[in-house]
């Protein structure tokens, strides 16, 4: 295109700052969806050439196919195509789309055993490299494990530990590719490496060597892209460059890494600027903008890594967490709803519905009416969307301009890192508490000197002054462990792809995680309000619970036992932040489970609220299964109750409810919906998964799987395609509350 | 205090937007299609005792989620039958500033009954057959009173919906459900009417309780059922839906 209408200029050409450059370029929406346009023949000829590959990937047992000699890194793999003729927008992981690669330096071990489990052979090459030659992160994790650490990552109070896998959740800022070109990105990091110079301390030296390699992958980020025909070395021109540039930033990452979250960042309203003026010009139309959309999302769906199944046991369905968050408002009040905003929930419509991307909306009172009822029908059309409370975080994080990794994470985009760090089973702390530090299952000594509790009735003040002491032993336990990670992490498998488009000095944060806060609280409520009584076995383990009377439980807007959980909560966090973090990362905590609820529960005994040994836990910071029994409102009161302050990592809540119980009419549905988020949000809620469907689709499904190849459903954080789950994880979603009104 | 057979914190069935609903216990009428069977007779050992501020407490708990136009409904059970504490909870719900919904079967017409329809923002009101006869043979109970109250109310010029269980066989006749709605056509205080197709949910409860189950073999109302019952409304009626 020859001289395109010049952007407004602003601080966004001083130094990097794509915040400014979208907030000075901005064109809002607040119309509503009726300009959207349906796919065009070109996108469901490529969409359908993909349905048929994801096809054959479900009928081969979940994977299509692995390269076992190639180490994948951003250049490893020659330009691969769905269709060159048709794709807008280009690029995939290796030579084949939804082939997937190896990448070792997580942990050998892993990808061989995936290789394995999966009916391949990892080449020996590569085996012999990494037994001999090159250590990977899981070797230094190991090699600096105390015995306690082991200790606690085997009985299953700390599980999902990114000690084998890569960590993940870190977000490069891929638009900053297509706002100012490889050459500059490459200038702006010399400048900065050239200023890391003073006394060479131990952070230095890891900053300096570190840049390096952020360097050495933005030219190599040039040269996969040369590879497919594209020049990123000067701004993106048009929207379809834009797009395009900023996909192959993201695919870098995702070559290089197979964290567990590969989270995408807030595109779409960028991508808007790009699209407007090329609207504006006349150079494209609404069906090409939406086909752009279309495209891109298309291949965020094909995104692929190689699982061996133990970790589809925490992780469930094969997620990739290709998080997009989408709406919100600047500081100033003003919302960041585009044109685009609607254009990437219409993926959902032309595409069909599906877990990836993880389309999240940051919800604010102030989102113009007409995008707040197309995202509410959305949710009820598709149950593929997930909320988030925008002016809880941008108050907290203070800043307008952020992404969630993962679920819940939030992080300034291109600012800010985390350190992902699984989560402790509270639940299971409460048992140790109980049997003496021992574990319930296996007599193990877990937790020293944790002293017998009085014969009889279980005493609320003797039984939470034990708990407390195992917990802080547990969290000072818990953050050494996750500092020896995060070191061999940085050692063995730095994130250079993402690094690269963040900025040089990152604020870094340490992501801790609670697991079975609703049944821990429970628990509580049941020894303070009821009477509980321990049946132990011949070592003294508790292997039931007598209940003798009525206990508040969590989920009813009930402050008795709400507190319990709020206090929980707070009281975890507090113990966490007393200790030495590495890289001087701010400690924050997640209430979220993924579906690793299900492992929690089978490795937890039978706990005072009535819960039996082994049943699963609920999702995140959800109530128990079938305890709510006050109606969604009070459900929702309850986990609103949870300080966002003492859980800055986020609380994850999964809400389900029959179409029914939204209102007779669609029309109502979606008011009823569009109402619902606001008056959770302003009750200072974090985070809601929307599901919106009937049981007996679900029964049907697991009944029937062919009938529902694109069924997709929220579980804590994500979304999966339901039929990728295991029958166990699909009876504990079939078991959860849905909210039904009679 | 107030006997209340449950309470959904999520309504939206009973009246505009989010809604907290309030079933009260007991009832005048015994409809043969009744869904909540226990909530019929006075004594439920499973109701419970709410205070007004009981009541205005769970409302400010649930305030945010009101905006379009939502707040609490009495529902039943029969609200009306406990006119005389209903009144100053009412009152003091008004003074709190929350919208008020009665939904009533219409079966008491008082002094009291007429205050309380006057506290109400919205009364919904189930005028369950134009039929004196088959009023009596479905309710046990004539429509002498449900149609004073209707009266009542277009006369306060307050705003009412009209509801209108649709069962096979029992309220579906065409005749009927002309004069039904050629009745209220000049009621200028209706801004809607509801048809509520007859479900089979609440069978099972009869069981339960050990009671006979009077519309036994009665099939649930069909979407064309309801369309046609629409149809013939929509004739004299404005605002008809099917809920």
């Amino acid at each position: 295109m020859n001289n395109p209408v010049p952007f407004k200029e602003n601080l966004w050409q001083e130094e990097i700052n794509v915040r400014d450059f979208l907030y000075s370029n901005i064109t809002r929406y607040d119309g509503d969806a009726s300009f959207l346009s349906q796919p065009t023949s070109v996108t469901k000829k490529l969409w359908n050439k993909c349905k048929k590959l994801l096809a054959q990937e479900r009928e081969n047992g979940g994977i299509l196919d692995i390269d076992v000699k190639t180490i994948s890194s951003i250049t490893s793999h020659k330009p691969g195509y769905i269709d060159k003729t048709l794709e807008k927008i280009v690029g995939v992981q290796t030579d084949k789309p939804l082939k997937r690669s190896i990448k070792p330096f997580g942990g050998w071990r892993v990808v061989d055993k995936a290789c394995e489990e999966n009916g391949y052979t990892l080449d020996p090459k590569v085996v012999e490299i990494f037994s001999k030659y090159r250590k990977s992160h899981n070797d230094g994790v190991f090699d600096a494990y105390t015995d306690e650490m082991r200790k606690l990552r085997g009985s299953g109070l700390i599980t999902g530990l990114p000690d084998n896998y890569a960590r993940g959740r870190i977000i490069g800022d891929y638009r900053r590719l297509a706002l100012y070109g490889l050459d500059r990105l490459i200038e702006a990091k010399e400048a900065d490496k050239k200023n890391l110079d003073s006394d060479m301390t131990n952070d230095l030296i890891q900053l300096r060597e570190e840049v390096s390699e952020q360097i050495r992958a933005l030219g190599m980020v040039g040269e996969m892209a040369k590879s497919y025909g594209i020049d990123v070395s000067k701004p993106a021109q048009t929207a379809q460059e834009a797009i395009q540039y900023t996909y192959l930033a993201y695919l870098a990452a995702v070559k290089e890494q197979d964290g567990a979250a590969m989270s995408l960042g807030n595109v779409s309203s960028f991508f808007d600027v790009y699209i407007e003026r090329d609207l504006q010009a006349g150079v494209l139309t609404e069906a090409q903008a939406q086909e752009l959309v279309d495209h891109f999302v298309m291949k965020l769906r094909l995104v692929r890594h190689l699982r061996m199944d133990e970790y589809n046991q925490l992780f469930a369905g094969d997620p990739t967490w290709v998080t997009e968050v989408i709406g919100g408002v600047f500081k100033d009040g003003t919302h960041k709803v585009t044109k685009t905003s609607f254009r990437f929930l219409q993926t959902l419509y032309n595409l069909g519905p599906a877990p990836e991307p993880n389309l999240t909306i940051l919800w604010h009172e102030n989102l113009p009416e007409g995008f707040k009822q197309f995202a509410a029908q959305v949710s009820i059309d598709t149950s593929s969307l997930q909320y988030e409370n925008d002016e809880l975080m941008s108050h907290s994080g203070d800043c307008d301009d952020y992404c969630i990794a993962c679920c819940v994470s939030m992080m300034e985009t291109g600012k800010e890192m985390q350190f992902f760090g699984a989560r402790c089973n509270l639940a299971k702390t409460l048992l140790l508490a109980i049997n003496e530090g021992r574990d319930e299952f296996t007599n193990t000594e877990i937790i020293p000197d944790i002293e017998p509790l009085p014969e009889g009735e279980l005493d609320y003040v003797e039984v939470e002054r034990r708990f407390n002491k195992a917990m802080s032993y547990i969290a000072k336990a818990y953050v050494n462990t996750m500092n020896v990670i995060h070191y061999m992490h940085d050692k063995y498998y730095y994130e250079r792809a993402q690094l690269a488009f963040m900025d040089t000095h990152i604020n870094r944060n340490m992501a801790f995680g609670a697991a079975g806060l609703s049944v821990a609280a429970d628990s509580l409520s049941a020894i303070k309000y009821a009477k509980v009584t321990a049946v132990r076995n011949d070592q003294g383990l508790a292997t039931e619970f007598k209940i003798t009377g009525d206990f508040p439980m969590y989920g009813n807007d009930d402050d008795r036992v709400d507190d319990i959980a709020k206090t929980l909560v707070h009281d975890f966090n507090q113990e966490l932040a007393k200790h030495h973090i590495y890289r001087d990362a701010t400690p924050t905590l997640s209430v979220l489970t993924i579906t690793s609820n299900v492992v929690y529960g089978k490795k937890t005994g039978a706990t005072p609220d009535g819960r039996k040994a082994h049943e699963a836990f609920a999702p995140g910071a959800n109530p128990m299964h079938g305890r709510d029994k006050s109606g969604a409102v009070a459900s929702l009161n309850s986990v609103a109750k949870i300080d966002y302050n003492d859980a800055r990592d986020g609380v994850s809540n999964t809400f389900s409810i029959v179409p029914k119980s939204l209102g007779s009419k669609k029309k109502d549905q979606v008011g009823n919906l569009s109402n619902m988020l606001d008056g959770y949000f302003a009750k200072h809620a974090h985070h809601l998964n929307v599901n919106v469907l009937n049981k007996d689709t679900l029964l049907d499904a697991v009944a029937h799987p062919e009938k529902y190849p694109q069924l997709t459903i929220r579980v804590s954080g994500y979304a999966v395609n339901f039929i990728r789950l295991s029958r166990e994880q699909q009876q504990e979603v079939i078991a959860r509350t849905f909210h039904e009104t009679m | 205090m107030l006997k209340v057979h449950s309470i959904e914190t999520f309504g939206t069935h009973d009246g505009p937007g989010i809604r907290l609903v309030i079933f009260t216990q007991g009832c005048p009428f015994r409809c043969a299609y009744c869904h909540n069977p226990d909530s019929q007779t006075w004594n439920n050992p499973k109701a419970i005792e709410l205070t007004a501020e009981d009541i205005i407490e769970r409302l400010q708990k649930e305030k945010p989620y009101f905006k379009n136009g939502g707040g609490v409904t009495f529902s039943g059970g029969e609200p009306t039958l406990q006119t005389k504490e209903l009144l100053p909870i009412c009152q003091q719900i008004k003074q709190a500033g929350f919208h008020i919904t009665l939904d009533t079967c219409g079966g008491i017409f008082t002094e009291e009954t007429q205050q309380l329809y006057d506290l109400c923002d919205l009364v919904m009101l189930d005028v369950k057959h134009i039929n004196r006869d088959w009023h009596v043979k479905l309710t046990k109970h004539s429509n002498d009173t449900v149609l004073k109250n209707a009266h009542y109310r277009e006369q306060t010029g307050k705003e009412l919906w009209l509801r209108y269980v649709l069962v096979p066989g029992w309220t579906d006749q065409d005749e009927y459900l002309k004069e039904w709605a050629q009745y209220f056509s000049d009621f200028k205080s209706i801004t809607k009417a509801q048809i509520l197709p007859y479900h089979l949910l609440g069978v099972h409860k009869y069981a339960e309780l050990g009671l006979d189950y009077i519309l036994d073999g009665v099939r649930a109302a069909t979407e064309s059922d309801a369309q046609r019952a629409k149809k013939i409304f929509e004739k004299h009626l404005k605002a008809v839906e099917i809920a």
